[in-house]
C-alpha cells in the first residue's frame, strides 16, 4: 500500500524563472511523458512559431501557450523511485498571486526556483513568505538557468549565500542539467540532483495528541433521527463521551458514532445543534472570542485597511468582521499583523495549536481575498462574557438584518406556567445566534398599548387581537417575535393565527398543571385570586381552553427552561425558520 | 491515516459541502467508473441515501452495459433518476467528433440544467485526465452561458470553496478532482463497487474510459481485476483520453467543449 501514499509539492519562483519548464524537462528526463505528448508539445510550438518549450506539459491552456504564462495552477502527478508526488505547478506572474495560494496552501514541500542571472524578485521574496505563512518548513531552491551564466560557480555562490541550511542546487532546466542526472557542466557541485530532492522530502507525520475539534458541518433529519454531521479536524471522538459545542457553550452525549473521519453523531440530549459550531471535549475546549491577532495575506484588489467590512470563513463557521489594526505590512501590500474583530464571538485556536481551526479566509464581495493564520487569541471569560449574559437587546442590534424567517412564536399557558420565562430565555438563545428577535408580553403590551383594557372577556379578547395586530408587524419585519401571554381563548388565539401567513405561526403552548401553577405562584396572585381579590383570574375565575393542535407542547413541569428552548429551537430549525 | 481514506475523507467533505450550500443540487451519473465512485460516496456522505436527482445523459450512441447497470442501480439504491436526451436529427460523429460532442452532450446539458434549474452539478472530472482538468477548482462557477472562465478563476483554499453564486448561474462540483485513475481502481476493489464489465479484458481487449460507442476504443490489455488493471496503469504511457476520439481533433478541441460547458 505504501507505493500509493503522496506527497504534494508546490514549484514556487517569480515569473519566467522556469517553473513549468522544470517540470515538463523533469517528466522528460525520468521517461514520465505520456506517448505522443513530446510529439503534441514539438506541434504545437510550431504551429506557434516558438522553438521546444517544456512548459507546456502542464501550461495545457491556450492563452497560457500564447503568451508563455502560466495563469493558474496546475496539478500532476508523478513518480520518483521513493513515491508518488503531486507537482503543483504555480504561477510566477504577481497578477495570479491568488491561484498560486490555491496550489500552495494544498502543498506539503516546495521547490523554490530562481533564476541565475535575474536572481531574487518581487515574487521570490512573496513566495518565500507565503510559504512560511503557510506553514510549508520543507523548501529546497533550484537556481535555474545556470546556461545563461556559463554554469559559473561564483553566480551559483552568491545566490546560494541567501539561503543558509536550505538545500540549493545549481540547475539549467532547458538542458536537463542536474534535474534527473548529475551535470557535467557543473563539476564543482556534487549534492543531490533535484529528483534526489524531491525523494527527500518527508511525509509530514499528523501531530498526535491533539485536542477534540469536529466543526459541524450539518444536520440531517433523513429519517427519525438527527445525524450531527462533520469533519474531525484533530483529536479522537468516542461514543459515551461528553462533548462540548463552542462558541454556544452547549454540552452533549453521543449516542451513536458513524465514520472515520467525516462521521455523523447523535447525541442523548435534546439539544439544539447548527452548522459552524466546535465540538470538542469538555475540559480542551478551542478559545471563545470576538477578537484575534493574526498573520495575514491579503489578495484583494483595494489596499488593505482598517474597518472594511469581510466575511471570516473559518472551518464551517461564517460570520462578518472587520479589520481592527493593521502593522507590518510589507511593502507590495500582501502581507500584514492584524487584528480581528467579529461581529460576534466565534471558536477558534491558535494555529500553532491546531491547524485545521487556526487558520481562515476572508471574503469580499463573495470572493476569497485573504486568510490567514491566528498567532493569540484571549478566551472570554465565561462569567464577563456580554455575549452570554446579555439580557436585554438593545434597538440598534436588532435593526441590522440577519438571515432568518419572521416568524410568530406564541406562548400560550396558565400564570405561572413559565410563559415569560421561556419567553426571554429564548430570546437570549436566538439572539445569540445572531437573529432578529422581541419579546411581547404584559409588561410591554398592558402598560401602554392595552392601558385602557381589564380583564374581562371581551377585553381580553380585544388585547389579544392588539397583540396579534403587533406580532403580524414584527413578523413582516423579519423578526422572530416571542409573544408571552396567557390567551386563554381558542378563538383568540385562531384570529392571532390567521393574521400571519401558515407557517408563520408557531403555537407553543406552556403547559404546567394548575395545581403547579398554583404551588410555583410567585407573584401571590393565586392566593389573592382564591382570596376573591382578584376577579376573572385564569384558571380560578375564568376558564383556560388549553390548544388542541399546538404545533409545540412544552411539559414544565418535567423540563427545565433550558430544554423548552431547545425544544422551540428544533422545531424553528426543523421547519426552516432558522 | 491510509491514502485511500484521506481521499474518501476529502470527497465527503465536498458533498457535503455542496449539499449543504447549493440549492437544487444534482449529480451527472454516467454508470461510468468515476460516476460510481460518485455515487458510492455520496451514500457513505449521507449514510446511504442519495439526497439529489441522479442526472443520466443519453445521445443514442450509448453503451448497453451502462445502459443496463444505470436500471438496476437506479432501483436497488433508490435513486431519483432523471434520463437527459437531446434528439438532434440526424446527428452522428460523421458531422465531426467535436460538433457531435457539443449537440448531444453540451447541448443537452445545457437544456437539462435550464429545465430543472440546477443550482450545482456534481461532475466526476479528475486532474489527472488533461491539462485542462489539472487547473480546475472543485467548486466551479459558471456563467449563464455555462462558460467556464478559467483565466480568472477564484482562489480556493483550506477547504473554503466558492458556495456564493455572484453572477453565475450554476456551481460545478468535482469531488473526485484529487483522485488519480489508479486510484480509483484501488479503492474499487477495497469497497467492492459495481463496475461495469466492459472494463475488465475479455479475449484480449478492455476499456479504459468509457464514452459514446463511436467515439470510444478498448485497448489491448489483458487486465481482467482492479488489480491487474492498476498494475497495466503502472507500465503504460498511454493517457486515458487517448481512447476518447474527439479529443484528437485539434489542440485545443478539448479545452473549447469545456469552456463552453462540457464536463
Ligand atoms: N536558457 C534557459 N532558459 C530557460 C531555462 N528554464 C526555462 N527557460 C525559459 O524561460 C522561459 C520561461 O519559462 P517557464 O517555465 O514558462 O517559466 P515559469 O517560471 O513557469 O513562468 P510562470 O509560470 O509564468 O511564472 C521559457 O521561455 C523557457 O524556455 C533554462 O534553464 N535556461
Ligand atoms: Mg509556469
Amino acid at each position: 500500500m505504501h507505493s500509493t501514499e503522496q506527497l504534494r509539492i508546490v514549484i514556487a519562483g517569480h515569473v519566467d524563472h522556469g517553473k513549468s519548464t522544470f517540470i515538463g524537462r523533469l517528466f522528460h528526463d525520468t521517461g514520465s511523458l505520456p506517448e505522443g505528448k513530446f510529439e503534441q508539445i514539438q506541434a504545437a510550438c510550431e504551429r506557434r512559431g516558438v522553438p521546444f518549450e517544456w512548459a507546456f506539459l502542464t501550461d495545457g491552456l491556450q492563452a497560457e501557450r500564447d503568451q508563455n504564462v502560466t495563469i493558474d495552477t496546475g496539478h500532476i502527478w508523478f513518480r520518483t523511485p521513493r513515491r508518488r508526488c503531486v507537482l503543483i505547478d504555480a504561477p510566477g506572474h504577481k497578477e495570479f498571486l491568488k491561484n498560486m495560494v490555491t496550489g500552495a496552501a494544498g502543498a506539503e514541500a516546495a521547490l523554490l526556483l530562481i533564476d541565475a542571472v535575474e536572481g531574487v524578485r518581487e515574487q521570490t521574496r512573496q513566495h518565500e513568505q507565503l510559504l512560511q505563512l503557510l506553514g510549508i518548513k520543507q523548501v529546497v531552491v533550484l537556481v535555474n538557468k545556470m546556461d545563461r551564466c556559463g554554469f559559473r560557480v561564483d553566480v551559483f555562490r552568491r545566490l546560494a549565500a541567501g539561503y543558509p541550511g536550505k538545500l540549493v542546487i545549481p540547475i539549467c532546466a532547458k538542458t536537463g542539467d542536474n534535474i534527473a542526472a548529475k551535470s557535467a557542466n557543473m563539476p564543482w557541485y556534487d549534492g543531490p540532483t533535484a529528483l534526489e530532492a524531491l525523494d527527500g522530502f518527508e511525509s509530514p507525520e499528523p501531530p498526535a495528541n491533539l485536542p477534540l475539534r469536529l466543526p459541524v458541518q450539518d444536520i440531517y433529519r433523513f429519517d427519525n433521527r438527527r445525524i450531527v454531521a462533520g469533519r474531525i479536524e484533530s483529536g479522537a471522538l468516542r461514543v459515551g463521551d461528553r462533548i462540548l459545542f463552542s462558541p454556544r457553550h452547549k454540552l452533549g452525549t453521543v449516542q451513536s458514532l458513524e465514520g472515520r473521519q467525516s462521521v455523523g453523531i447523535t447525541l442523548a440530549e435534546q439539544i439544539f445543534v447548527e452548522r459552524g459550531q466546535i465540538i470538542s471535549h469538555e475540559h480542551d475546549a478551542p478559545l471563545v472570542a470576538d477578537v484575534f491577532s493574526a498573520k495575514l495575506f491579503w489578495l484583494g484588489k483595494q489596499k488593505l485597511d482598517i474597518g472594511r467590512r469581510l466575511k471570516l470563513k473559518l472551518v464551517t463557521q461564517e460570520i462578518e468582521c472587520h479589520i481592527e489594526s493593521l502593522s507590518n505590512i510589507t511593502d507590495d501590500g500582501a502581507f500584514a499583523d492584524v487584528a480581528i474583530r467579529t461581529k460576534r464571538p466565534i471558536a477558534f485556536d491558535t494555529h500553532d495549536r491546531v491547524a485545521a481551526t487556526g487558520r481562515f479566509v476572508l471574503v469580499d464581495q463573495h470572493r476569497v481575498c485573504g486568510g490567514g493564520i491566528i498567532t493569540k487569541g484571549e478566551s472570554i471569560e465565561r462569567s464577563q462574557n456580554v455575549f452570554w449574559t446579555e439580557t436585554e437587546v438593545s434597538r440598534a442590534d436588532r435593526e441590522r438584518r440577519n438571515k432568518h424567517k419572521g416568524t410568530v412564536v406564541w406562548l400560550t399557558g396558565l400564570s405561572a406556567s413559565g410563559k415569560s420565562t421561556i419567553a426571554s430565555a429564548l430570546e437570549r438563545e436566538l439572539f445569540a445566534l445572531g437573529m432578529h428577535t422581541y419579546v411581547l408580553d404584559g409588561d410591554n403590551i398592558r402598560h401602554g398599548l392595552s392601558a385602557n383594557l381589564g380583564f374581562r372577556p371581551d377585553d381580553r379578547t380585544e388585547n389579544i387581537r392588539r397583540v396579534g395586530e403587533v406580532a403580524k408587524l414584527f413578523c413582516d419585519a423579519g423578526i422572530i417575535v416571542v409573544v408571552a401571554f396567557i390567551s386563554p381563548y381558542r378563538d383568540d388565539r385562531r384570529l392571532a393565527r390567521s393574521l400571519v401567513d401558515e407557517g408563520d405561526f408557531v403555537e407553543v403552548h406552556v403547559n404546567a398543571s394548575l395545581a403547579a401553577c398554583e404551588r410555583r405562584d410567585k407573584k401571590g396572585l393565586y392566593r389573592k385570586a382564591r382570596a376573591g381579590e382578584i376577579a376573572n383570574f385564569t384558571g380560578v375565575s375564568a376558564p383556560y381552553e388549553p390548544p388542541e393542535h399546538a404545533e409545540i407542547v412544552l411539559d414544565t413541569e418535567r423540563h427545565t427552561p433550558a430544554e423548552c428552548v431547545e425544544q422551540i429551537l428544533r422545531h424553528l430549525q426543523d421547519n426552516g425558520r432558522i | 491515516m491510509n491514502h485511500l481514506d484521506r481521499l474518501e475523507e476529502q470527497s465527503i467533505f465536498i458533498l457535503r459541502e455542496a449539499f449543504h450550500k447549493i440549492e437544487r443540487l444534482a449529480m451527472l451519473w454516467s454508470a461510468g467508473k468515476d460516476s460510481q465512485t460518485i455515487l458510492w460516496l455520496v451514500r457513505k456522505a449521507f449514510f446511504g441515501r442519495v439526497p439529489f436527482p441522479a442526472v443520466f445523459m443519453e445521445t443514442g450512441f450509448d453503451m448497453p452495459e451502462l445502459i443496463a447497470l444505470r436500471d438496476r442501480l437506479a432501483k436497488e439504491w433508490n435513486l431519483n433518476l432523471i434520463v437527459a436526451r437531446n434528439n438532434v436529427e440526424g446527428m452522428n460523429p460523421s458531422k465531426g467528433r467535436v460538433v457531435c460532442c457539443s449537440a448531444l452532450l453540451k447541448e443537452n446539458l445545457k437544456k437539462i440544467v435550464a429545465r430543472h434549474n440546477f443550482g450545482g452539478l456534481i461532475v466526476g472530472v479528475r486532474r489527472d485526465e488533461d491539462p485542462t482538468r489539472a487547473k480546475e477548482r472543485y467548486f466551479s462557477p459558471r456563467d449563464a452561458h455555462m462558460e467556464w472562465h478559467v483565466e480568472d478563476q477564484p482562489p480556493e483554499l483550506w477547504d473554503q470553496f466558492n458556495t456564493d453564486l455572484a453572477g453565475s448561474v450554476h456551481l460545478r462540483v468535482h469531488p473526485l478532482l484529487h483522485w488519480t485513475e489508479s486510484d480509483i481502481w484501488e479503492y474499487a476493489e477495497r469497497e467492492q463497487i459495481p463496475m461495469a464489465q466492459l472494463y475488465f479484458a475479455r479475449h484480449g481487449k478492455r476499456h479504459r474510459s468509457l464514452g459514446c460507442v463511436p467515439c470510444t476504443s478498448a485497448i489491448e490489455s489483458d487486465a481482467d481485476t482492479p488489480a491487474k488493471i492498476r498494475a497495466e496503469l503502472r507500465a503504460t504511457k498511454k493517457s486515458e483520453r487517448s481512447v476518447r476520439a474527439q479529443d484528437q481533433e485539434s489542440e485545443d478541441a478539448f479545452e473549447k467543449l469545456r469552456r463552453d460547458g462540457y464536463m
